[in-house]
């Protein structure tokens, strides 16, 4: 910007009309808060990413995508994130430095180039075996405000919904059980169904559970991880 | 589901700058004119003293479920502040509501500035209007909350909504979701829970879940894998449990 000697006024007025011109053609700053709204859920490391409007991270009805199953199965997001990067998307990884526990919120700031002008997000909820909390190609608005975007839970139809104690690696079976879960979920369980008839990416029917710690069909705990929808909230400030 | 809420404070401030600005620029054009740009004059506009204007709201709820009757509903107008948050502790007056569906505590807040409850309890598919007036400037902030009595701990309202904008007649609508209190746990025990289905205890002082405000899971009941709950599959429910209209009237 120039500097020119003028009125004060004339600055501001300056100042504003290039600030209002600005919205529509230039990066944007974007204060971003997720909230974990359940009070039993993990959630694995967050990724975000702001991209151009024909990329996705995921799509209802759609196939997973391997990066996406490494994700939802394990909550591994470097597969995300290099496909992300191949985009010239806008990233944030990992905000929460780990696993964003049950009612906590982690905050960032996100800057979109001008083309990013969509915002996906995902993140694998635990316990769980391939649901994730997700958000696909939001129009992130060009008038500056906060808005409030409430997140579903999917399920990435690539694992059967044993809701056993397993792997988070892709393709192998049950449920990745990082240290805060070994507490927390049974154990034992003989298994929910070992069926995934439902390949595409869909709404997670939520988990079925029990209430037997030691035994049982499931090794989640029915009054406390399961869940309605919505899982997570998402706070975005346009600057 | 994905729901929007746009707040136009942003775009209020703009205004409110662009007017500034629009007001300095005619004082400058002012001294301009009398090419004495030294002796600037600060004229501070007189605000006329009114009587202390009144605002009325007209908020109507309904019970969007099966088998959970709405505890009394609790509204208050106060000042700029959230009556509780995810991830924070239930205050107490929140926990005998959402526990008991007792409102008195709640109610009675100093921080409070204008209160209501309804008579009695909301039946499933049943609604209520109540009004709520204030003469107090800063009290434009909403908090509403009921019990799910058929529940350990489950709360539905909202809070520290921003009614500074509404203009006369104008509505506002939400749909609103379910929070558990985090300070009972969901045990759905005999005993536990203070509805009609069960008739048990309601506030206990013992906090024996997480202690931070959440949305809640859900009921499992007793049809659905919890034997030893008191709840049957009529007292599930989901997202969203009630419908809330607010529209100012005065």
């Amino acid at each position: 910007m120039k500097v020119i000697k003028q009125s004060p006024i004339k600055s501001v007025l300056t100042v504003l009309a290039l600030s209002l011109a600005s919205s529509t053609t230039m990066a944007q700053e974007l204060s971003i808060t997720v909230t974990n709204l359940t009070q039993g859920l993990h959630f694995t490391p967050v990724i975000t990413a702001a991209h151009a409007s024909d990329n996705h991270i995921f799509m209802a009805s759609e196939m997973a995508s391997t990066e996406l199953q490494a994700m939802a199965e394990g909550g591994d997001i470097s597969g995300l994130v290099s496909m992300l990067n191949n985009a010239d998307a806008n990233i944030n990884e990992n905000p929460a430095a780990g696993l964003l526990a049950p009612a906590m919120s982690t905050s960032f700031t996100l800057t979109n180039d001008s083309t990013n002008t969509h915002l996906s997000l995902a993140a694998m909820v635990l316990p769980s075996n391939d649901g994730f909390v997700g958000l696909d190609s939001w129009v992130i608005p060009e008038a500056a405000g906060t808005y409030t975007v409430f997140l579903n839970a999917y399920d990435a139809g690539t694992e059967a919904n044993n809701e056993l104690r397993g792997s988070g690696a892709p393709g192998e079976a049950g449920m990745p059980v990082p240290p805060p879960l070994e507490a927390v979920i049974g154990m034992n369980g003989t298994g929910v169904t070992d069926m995934e008839s439902n390949s595409k990416v869909h709404i997670h029917r939520g988990s079925l559970g029990d209430s037997d710690m030691s035994a049982g069909t499931s090794d989640i705990n029915n009054s406390v991880q399961r869940w309605l929808n919505p899982v997570a909230k998402l706070t975005i400030t346009v600057q | 589901m994905l729901t929007f809420i746009t707040q136009k404070k942003s775009t209020n401030k703009l205004t409110v700058q662009l007017l500034i600005a629009g007001v300095f620029t005619l004082g400058l054009a002012a001294c301009n004119d009398n090419d004495n740009v030294a002796k600037e004059v600060v004229v501070v506009p007189v605000v006329p003293v009114t009587p202390a204007m009144e605002y009325s709201y007209s908020v109507t709820l309904t019970n969007l479920t099966y088998a959970q009757p709405l505890s009394p509903v609790a509204i208050a107008l106060h000042g700029d502040a959230k009556m509780w948050q995810v991830g924070q502790s239930a205050s107490v007056a929140l926990e005998k509501l959402a526990e008991g569906g007792d409102n008195a505590d709640f109610i009675a807040l100093t921080s409070n500035m204008a209160t209501m409850t309804s008579e009695g309890a909301v039946p499933p598919g049943a609604s209520v209007t109540l009004d709520i007036s204030t003469t107090e400037p800063m009290a434009t902030y909403l908090t509403v909350a009921t019990m799910l009595v058929n529940t350990n701990d489950a709360f539905s309202g909202l809070t520290g909504v921003d009614l500074s904008t509404l203009t006369l007649n104008q509505e506002k609508s939400w749909r609103l979701n379910v929070y558990d209190a985090g300070t009972e746990q969901n045990s759905e025990a005999v005993g536990t829970i203070p509805g009609p289905a069960d008739g048990g205890v309601g506030y206990d002082a013992t906090r024996n879940d997480i202690d931070l405000v959440g949305y809640h899971s859900g009921v499992v009941s007793k049809d659905d894998g919890l034997s030893s709950s008191v709840l049957t599959q009529a007292h599930r429910f989901d997202n969203p449990a009630v419908k809330l209209t607010i529209t100012r009237t005065k």
